[in-house]
C-alpha cells in the first residue's frame, strides 16, 4: 500500500485517504493555442517506467493538493512537495539523482546531466 | 507439423505420449525480416497470424521480452463480449467475437471458447437507462443483445441476490453468445500456427531500441542483437509508452495496474459470466471450479504487476452483497497486469509518426475479447496501409476530437 506524506497537514496518509491527480507540472493551453498544443495538454502524458512526478490530493484528510515524486517501477516514494511550485525542489531532484543516476523526465533533468 | 485430432490422442496414448512435437520452434533471430512484431501477447501473435493467413506475408518475427503470453494475455479474466455502444467498437469487437466461434477449428488448437452468455447487471436507474440504450444500439449494429428484467437474471443466475439492500438488481444487458476462452491457449494456438507458417517466435528477446533513418524505421536493437525490418508493429500493451519513447514519439496512454483473483475450486454453481459495473466486480466460474474475480484498477501510474490490496477488499465486499454464498470462500491467488489506458477508453490501431511503424495498444482493461479482430484489422493495416476496422481508431482522433467514448457506457470495460 502506497503511503505519502502530506506536506500541508503533515499526515502520513495511506492510499485510501488520497486521490491521484495525474502528471504534475503540466503547462495549460487554452483558447488561441494550436491543435497540437491542445492535444498534448489534454491527452499526452508522461508514462515513464521509473521516476515520475504527480499531483495528489489528500482528499479524505486536509483536502489539499500536493506533488509527489515516485518510481512507477518499484513504487518507491522519493518525496512529496508543495503544489505551489513549477518544478520539484532541487534537493529532491538531487536525492533522486543519487538513487537513479541519469534519470530524465520531460523537460526536467537530473542535476548530474 | 502434425495436426491435433482425436486420432492423434489415441495414437499417442498407445505409445506413451512419446510422439508429441514442440508446438512452436524457438530459433535464433535472422538478420532481417519484412515485418517485426514486438510483443508476443494475443494481439501481437494474432497480427502475425493474419499477416500470414490473409496476406501471405510470412517473413515475420515476433519478439517477446519474457515468455509467450506472459503479459496481460495470460493474466486476464477472459471475458468475451461485444456489447459496446459506439459503432466502431461494435464492429471490431463483434468481428473478434465471431472469430472466437471458430478459432479452435481454424487454429487446430482447442482454445476452449465457451459462449456461456454474459450479463452486465444494472444496479442503478442510471445503468438501466444506459444498458437499454446499448441494447438498442446493438440492435442497429447487428450485435445480438437484449435487456432483461430481474426475474430473468435470477433464472440465469440462481445464486444471485436480486434485492440487495444497497444495490438491488434492476435488470441486465444479456449477450447470449458472449462467454470465456482459455487465455493461454489463445496465445499458444496462434504461436503454433505462426511457427507452422515459417514465422520466428523469439522469446527472451527484449527490444531495447528502435532504429530509424530519414524518418523511416529500419530495425530494432534487442538483447539478442540488432535485427532489421521494413515494417515494425508495436503491440506491447502496458509498455507502449516505453516503446514509443524508444522510437521518439509519445502516445496518449497511461499504464496502470489491474488485478484479478481466484477462489478455491467449488462445485459448479454459476454457468454464465456476471459483471457488476457499479460495484466494480465481475465473476465467472472456471472449468476447474474456481470463481474467477476481477476488480478495479489502481488510480495511478504503475508498472508493478501487483495492484493495491484495498481493491481486493472493495471488490470482494461488493460481490458478497450480490452473491452471499461466496462469503465463505477462500481466495487462492491474486495477481496484476499492466493495462494501457487511453483517454476515451478505446484502443489505438494506427500508423505511428515514424514511417513503417504501426501501433496497436490502448486495449486497457478489456482487450482479451478483441484479440482475433484486432489481429485481423492490424494485419490489414500493416499490409495495405489502411483497414476499414481501424479507421476510427487512429492516433489522429485525439487531435481532431473524434473520440470513441466507451468510458461513459461502462464503468468497467473488461
Ligand atoms: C487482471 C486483468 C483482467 C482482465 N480481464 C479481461 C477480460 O475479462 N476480458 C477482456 O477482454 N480483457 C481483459 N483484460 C485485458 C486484456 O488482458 C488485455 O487487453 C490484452 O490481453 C492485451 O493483450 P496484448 O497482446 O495487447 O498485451 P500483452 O498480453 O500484455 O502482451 C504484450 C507483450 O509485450 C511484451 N513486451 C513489452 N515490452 C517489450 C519489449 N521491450 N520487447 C519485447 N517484448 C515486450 C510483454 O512482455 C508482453 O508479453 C484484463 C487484464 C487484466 C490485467
Ligand atoms: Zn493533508
Amino acid at each position: 500500500m502506497l503511503i505519502l506524506h502530506c506536506p500541508y497537514c503533515g499526515v502520513d496518509a495511506e492510499e485510501t485517504e488520497l486521490h491521484a491527480g495525474g502528471e504534475a507540472h503540466l503547462k495549460r493551453f487554452g483558447p488561441g493555442s494550436s491543435d497540437e498544443e491542445f492535444e498534448g495538454y489534454l491527452f499526452h502524458r508522461e508514462n515513464p517506467k521509473g521516476v515520475h512526478f504527480e499531483r495528489w490530493r489528500h482528499v479524505n484528510g486536509c483536502g489539499k493538493w500536493f506533488h509527489a515524486a515516485r518510481c512507477t517501477n518499484t513504487l518507491e516514494v522519493f518525496g512529496t512537495y508543495s503544489a505551489q511550485v513549477f518544478e520539484p525542489p532541487q534537493e529532491l531532484q538531487d536525492k533522486i539523482s543519487a538513487k537513479r543516476p541519469g534519470w530524465e523526465w520531460r523537460d526536467l533533468k537530473g542535476s548530474d546531466q | 507439423m502434425k495436426r491435433y485430432s482425436a486420432f492423434a490422442i489415441a495414437r499417442e496414448a498407445a505409445r506413451y505420449h512419446t510422439g508429441w512435437e514442440r508446438a512452436w520452434a524457438s530459433p535464433k533471430p535472422k538478420k532481417k525480416y519484412d515485418v517485426i512484431i514486438v510483443g508476443a501477447g494475443g494481439h501481437g501473435l494474432a497480427t502475425a497470424y493474419y499477416l500470414g493467413k490473409n496476406f501471405g506475408i510470412t517473413n515475420v518475427a515476433v519478439l517477446e521480452k519474457g515468455w509467450l503470453g506472459g503479459g496481460n494475455t495470460g493474466r486476464n479474466t477472459t471475458i468475451i463480449r461485444s456489447n459496446y455502444l459506439q459503432d466502431a467498437s461494435a464492429a471490431i469487437y463483434e468481428k473478434a467475437r465471431s472469430l472466437y466461434e471458430t478459432m479452435s477449428q481454424d487454429l487446430n488448437y482447442n482454445v476452449m471458447f465457451s459462449p456461456r452468455g454474459v450479463i452486465m447487471l444494472a444496479q442503478t436507474e442510471h445503468e438501466v437507462r444506459g444498458y437499454q440504450r446499448t441494447a438498442h444500439a446493438n440492435a442497429l449494429q447487428g450485435v445480438k443483445t437484449e435487456f432483461i428484467g430481474p426475474e430473468r437474471v435470477k433464472e440465469l443466475v440462481p445464486i444471485i441476490n436480486i434485492d440487495g439492500p444497497r444495490y438491488p438488481v434492476l435488470g441486465g444487458l444479456w449477450q447470449e453468445r458472449g462467454g470465456t476462452a482459455r487465455h493461454d491457449a489463445v496465445a499458444w494456438g496462434y504461436a503454433r500456427a505462426c511457427s507452422q507458417m515459417g514465422m520466428d517466435i523469439i522469446q527472451k528477446c527484449e527490444v531495447t531500441g528502435v532504429r530509424s533513418e530519414g524518418g523511416k524505421v529500419v530495425g530494432v536493437d534487442t538483447t539478442q542483437g540488432a535485427i532489421d525490418c521494413d515494417k515494425l508493429g508495436m503491440v506491447v500493451a502496458g509498455h507502449s509508452g516505453v516503446l514509443a519513447e524508444m522510437a521518439g514519439f509519445r502516445l496518449p496512454i497511461e499504464s496502470l495496474s489491474l488485478q484479478a483473483l481466484v477462489s478455491e475450486p467449488i462445485k459448479p454453481c454459476m454457468d454464465v459470466v456476471v459483471m457488476a459495473n457499479t460495484v466494480h466486480g465481475y465473476m465467472s466460474q472456471s472449468d476447474k471450479g474456481e470463481m474467477v474475480i476481477g476488480g478495479g484498477t489502481d488510480g495511478y501510474n504503475n508498472y508493478t504487476q501487483r495492484g493495491s490490496y484495498h481493491h481486493i477488499e472493495e471488490t470482494v465486499r461488493a460481490l458478497v452483497e450480490t452473491f452471499p454464498m461466496i462469503s465463505r470462500l477462500k481466495m487462492l491467488r491474486q495477481w496484476g497486469g499492466i493495462v494501457d489506458m487511453t483517454g476515451d477508453r478505446s484502443p489505438i490501431l494506427s500508423k505511428a509518426p515514424v514511417d513503417g511503424i504501426f501501433v496497436n495498444c490502448g486495449w486497457g482493461t478489456g482487450g482479451f475479447k478483441a484479440i482475433p479482430g484486432s489481429g485481423w484489422a492490424m494485419a490489414e493495416l500493416m499490409a495495405k496501409g489502411h483497414s476499414p476496422l481501424t479507421e476510427e481508431f487512429g492516433l489522429n482522433r485525439f487531435s481532431e476530437g473524434r473520440f470513441i467514448d466507451e468510458s461513459v457506457a461502462a464503468g468497467v470495460a473488461h
